[in-house]
Parts: C-alpha cells; sequence; structure tokens
C-alpha cells in the first residue's frame, strides 16, 4: 500500500492564526502596558513590573503560561507571514528560508519554556 | 531552446502601483513589529532569569527615548495589524451561520473590534487590579 506523506503546513498555519488572534486581542494593550505605561509612570501603580511582582507572575502558573503563549505564539505568526511574503518580493522561499524563519520561532520558544521553568513554581 | 535572451517584465515594485496592494504591503510587514515585540519580550524574560540586577537593567533600557519611539511605532503598527486582523476576519473566517442565516461581514469584524478592545480594557484594569 501506498503511504502518503501527510503536509505540515496546517501545523504551522494554526501556529500563525492562534498567534494573530493573541497579538490582536492583547498586543497593543501589552505594547501599551510594558513599553510605554510601565516605563513613563503613566496609569499604571508604581512597581507594577518591579523584579518581585514579575518574579511572582513568572512562577505563577497562569502567569507562566500567558508569558509563554504571548512570546511563542507572536514568534510563530511573524515568522509564517514573513516567510510567506518573502515570494511577494522576488525571494524564492526555499528550504533555507523557511529553517531561517520557522527555526528562529523554534529557538524563541525553547529559551522561553528553559527560562520560564527556570524560574521555578 | 532558443539562445536568446528572453524579456522578463520586471516585478520591482509591483505593489506601489495599486493602493489595494499598498495596503496589503503595509499589513503584512506588521509582522516584522509583532516579531521585534516578541524579541523585546524574549530579552526581558531572560533577564528576568538572570535576577534582580539584570531586571532592573531591562526596565532602565525601557526608559530610554529610543525604546519610547520604538514602542510607540510598535503600538502603531501592532495595532493596526489588529486591526486588520479583523477586517480581513470575514474571508479568513470560515461561512458561519446564526439561525439559517449567514454572518454579515460586518458583523464579523464589529464582533472582533468590540472583542479586541473588550480584551484590551481588561488586561490594563487586570494588571492595574493585580498590582494596586
Amino acid at each position: 500500500m501506498k503511504t502518503r506523506k501527510r503536509s505540515n503546513a496546517p501545523i504551522f498555519w494554526g501556529l500563525f492564526g492562534a498567534g494573530g488572534m493573541l497579538s490582536a486581542l492583547f498586543g497593543p494593550a501589552l505594547v501599551f502596558i510594558t513599553g510605554l505605561a510601565v516605563p513613563l509612570g503613566l496609569l499604571l501603580p508604581q512597581g507594577t513590573m518591579s523584579y518581585p511582582k514579575m518574579l511572582a507572575f513568572a512562577q505563577n502558573f497562569i502567569g507562566k503560561g500567558f508569558i509563554f503563549a504571548v512570546i511563542a505564539l507572536f514568534m510563530w505568526h511573524a515568522v509564517h507571514r514573513i516567510y510567506h511574503s518573502l515570494h511577494e518580493f522576488g525571494i524564492h522561499a526555499g528550504m533555507g528560508a523557511k529553517l531561517l524563519c520557522y527555526g528562529s520561532a523554534f529557538v524563541g520558544t525553547v529559551i522561553s519554556a528553559v527560562v520560564l521553568l527556570g524560574v521555578g513554581f | 531552446m532558443s539562445k536568446r535572451k528572453p524579456y522578463v517584465r520586471s516585478m520591482d515594485g509591483w505593489w506601489k502601483k495599486n493602493p489595494f496592494f499598498v495596503e496589503y504591503v503595509i499589513h503584512e510587514s506588521t509582522a516584522l513589529f509583532v516579531l521585534a515585540y516578541a524579541v523585546t519580550l524574549l530579552v526581558g524574560l531572560i533577564r528576568l532569569g538572570q535576577g534582580e540586577a539584570a531586571w532592573n537593567g531591562w526596565l532602565a533600557a525601557l526608559q530610554s527615548p529610543g525604546a519610547l519611539v520604538f514602542h510607540l511605532a510598535l503600538l502603531v503598527a501592532i495595532a493596526y495589524h489588529a486591526y486588520t486582523w479583523f477586517k480581513i476576519m470575514p474571508i479568513t473566517l470560515p461561512p458561519i451561520r446564526v439561525g439559517g442565516e449567514k454572518l454579515s461581514p460586518c458583523a464579523i469584524i464589529t464582533g472582533g473590534l468590540v472583542a479586541a478592545a473588550v480584551a484590551s480594557l481588561g488586561l490594563i484594569v487586570l494588571v492595574w487590579r493585580i498590582a494596586a
């Protein structure tokens, strides 16, 4: 019997979709919080992102999951879009481009998992 | 095979000639900003794992004028990404039927934008409550 090789496209597409939805729902508010409100001391209480608070957040099960989902899925979303846009600019996406794009998201995912496991529970 | 060099029309700048494609390229390139933000957060997470001094260094770096301008650009680009994500959702989503009627594109876009507004506000309020 002939065995058919299943495409891996749905996996990448699924990660792209999940990351796209997460970044569309929470992305702008997250950038506002971490990049503008906290550094400028706007709106949020003093020490919102202080070391003890962020460490506790990263050690909390839900906090850990949120940080991991945001970093990993944002990356998978972005690299999928970049990979598919290469063609539009005359770069014929081969195995090298695919490895570079998805590989960097994979490396980012592994690093964030290692750090999140390292900070303890 | 002919030895003549065949004429191949150049595709350079193809997207600049049509406003539809200009918008397409802009909304696709928001991915670069999403990636930049994810890398910024990843660096922050690594610094958090390295201890208090490293984390405070990352927080101080975010206060530099360059970082603030960078995050302002991220905010604009990622907000545009969010808007276009919902704007094309009637095409990217499989058809949804409610009571035998196909859900209108307008309802899908409005629903998405309302969900994003609620999620954004909810996140800010939640962070405020946890921090207070």
